[in-house]
């Protein structure tokens, strides 16, 4: 098995320059990270674009489209969003983008607390040609195959590990 | 194959999570604590507000009640709102002569409605377990009070706001007030509060309205409320079960508080940050004052709101481990299969 290692705070660095830059047509944005992996980016991209609002928090679990297929994730927590979502502009923050169903689960929660004027996506790590919903992120840190697995740990530091799928034996 | 030392659970599944949710005896400390922290994650921490959230979205739920109940029943039709359930609530009284045939021929009618989950109030202690017994293996029973016997989500939600208010279950005092010989929630009260390793459950009323042997409960009995609430942490008061009282046991309302009420200068006995209790209705100026009832140390209301949480929490969790189930057993069966598939390959 390959594995690689990869500097992720210079994709963090790399990556809130791109944000910066998108943020001039979108002022006063507020962040809000998925819970467990996105906390730990959304932190770290808070800090370096100096927000003034408090890092947002969802947790998916109870949006997830398989819930009567694999059930309720045991370490659910309540959402924490201590301000106003209303015509406001957001940048949600996920560590990998894969099937896209999280953030479509994400979204769905984001418009329960009401009607952003604009979410701009932010991750850390996409694996692209797997996706399975129609989204795309607006700041990528690191492009990757859909056949690598990622392991994603943190959140200091956070440590990204890839290693390539072991071939399956027939 | 040997032999069972003890019957299993009738309202665990096979990998012994909550499949119904009958009674709290026998249950364990996980099965309990997975369902309060499940409530919480209900509750949004900065405005208090329980949100509305898919989980249960296409699921159809049918409240039975065969007792009457506002508080109950209101907030159970509210938590399987907040789950986005369909639901649907019935009030059905029944004549006691024929409850046996009658109430099966109601669930078989009902379970044709297709129905997934079964939130049943009656006034004979074990109609919920009766039910869990004849339900189709796919749908659901949970206990929203049967006669005497056990009222778990009420004992659920008292538990949790005990948690919310002092931060854990453990290490505390608590005194039970009044009617206990009658009341279901204080039953199932004792059995949370010891499953969660309380330090102390005292149970305080007359001889007359407490069961025989209250020790058997694991409980410390006073007769004496101002003895009895000394250093306690959380008062829980219940109401006088008139509806239950088949002879006189109190010689009368007045009297009955004058001697158990719960008054200011009793309160006072207990630690100053004690909190007040009561699974309600309240009967003022009978087991508590109104001075008491509406003080800061009271926390009935919150009670009330905790309660559509931890609803929430059972009826999700309950799903969630069908599902879990359901799961497991699809890989046993293909694992089985892999198996066989593997045999015919290389046969031996």
């Amino acid at each position: 098995m390959q594995q690689l290692d990869i500097d992720v705070s210079a994709l963090l660095e790399t990556m809130s320059g791109q944000l910066n830059e998108k943020m001039a047509q979108r002022p006063n944005p507020k962040m809000i990270g998925i819970r467990t992996g996105g906390e730990w980016i959304g932190e770290a991209l808070h800090q370096r674009l100096g927000l003034q609002e408090e890092l947002g928090l969802i947790d998916i679990s109870f949006y997830r489209d398989d819930f009567s297929r694999i059930g309720l994730n045991p370490q659910v927590k309540p959402a924490h969003i201590p301000w106003d979502i209303e015509d406001q502009h957001i940048i949600l923050v996920d560590d990998v983008l894969y099937t896209g169903r999280t953030i479509r689960s994400a979204l769905n929660e984001i418009f329960d607390y009401g009607r952003p004027a604009s979410v701009t996506l932010v991750v850390l790590l996409d694996r692209k040609g797997c996706r399975e919903l129609p989204f795309q992120a607006d700041v990528v840190g690191m492009q990757l195959e859909c056949q690598q697995t990622i392991k994603v740990t943190g959140p200091d530091p956070i440590e990204v590990t890839i290693s390539e799928k072991a071939e399956v034996s027939a | 194959m040997t032999a069972r030392l003890t019957a299993p659970n009738p309202q665990l599944n096979e990998l012994g999570k909550l499949k119904h949710l009958l009674t709290l005896e026998g249950l364990k400390q996980h099965h309990l604590t997975e369902i309060l922290d499940t409530a919480e994650s209900f509750i949004d921490p900065n405005t208090n507000k329980i949100k509305k959230v898919p989980l249960l979205r296409g699921k159809s739920i049918m409240n039975l009640f065969f007792e009457p109940s506002t508080r109950t029943r209101t907030t159970f039709e509210i938590a399987e709102k907040r789950l986005s359930a369909d639901i649907e609530s019935l009030d059905i009284q029944t004549s006691a002569t024929k409850k046996g045939e009658s109430l099966l021929d109601t669930l078989w009618n009902l379970q044709a409605m297709q129905a997934d989950m079964f939130v049943i109030r009656h006034a004979e202690s074990g109609a919920a377990h009766f039910f869990a017994q004849h339900v189709a293996p796919h749908v659901h029973v949970l206990n929203a009070g049967d006669g005497q016997h056990a009222h778990p989500t009420q004992a659920l939600l008292d538990m949790f706001t005990i948690r919310k208010k002092k931060g854990d279950v453990f290490d505390l005092k608590v005194a039970i007030v009044g009617d206990i010989l009658h009341s279901r929630v204080v039953r199932s009260q004792i059995q949370a509060l010891s499953i969660l390793e309380a330090r102390e459950i005292r149970v305080i009323g007359p001889k007359t309205l407490l069961p025989e042997h209250p020790e058997a409960l694991g409980v410390h009995v006073y007769h004496d409320i101002e003895e009895g609430l000394k250093d306690v942490d959380v008062i829980i008061m219940v109401r006088l079960q008139n509806e239950r009282m088949k002879s006189a046991l109190i010689p009368s309302e007045k009297e009955f508080f004058k001697r158990y009420g719960l008054t200011e200068k009793r309160l006072a006995l207990a630690k100053p940050d004690a909190i007040v209790m009561h699974p309600g209705p309240i009967n003022r100026g009978v087991e508590i004052d109104s001075a008491v009832a509406d003080g800061p140390q009271s926390v009935i209301l919150e009670q009330v709101t905790y309660g559509i949480a931890v609803r929430m929490a059972v009826m999700s969790v309950i799903m969630s481990n069908a599902a879990q189930l359901a799961q497991h057993q699809a890989e046993q069966e293909q694992s089985a299969l892999a198996e066989e598939n593997a045999e015919m390959e290389n046969p031996q």
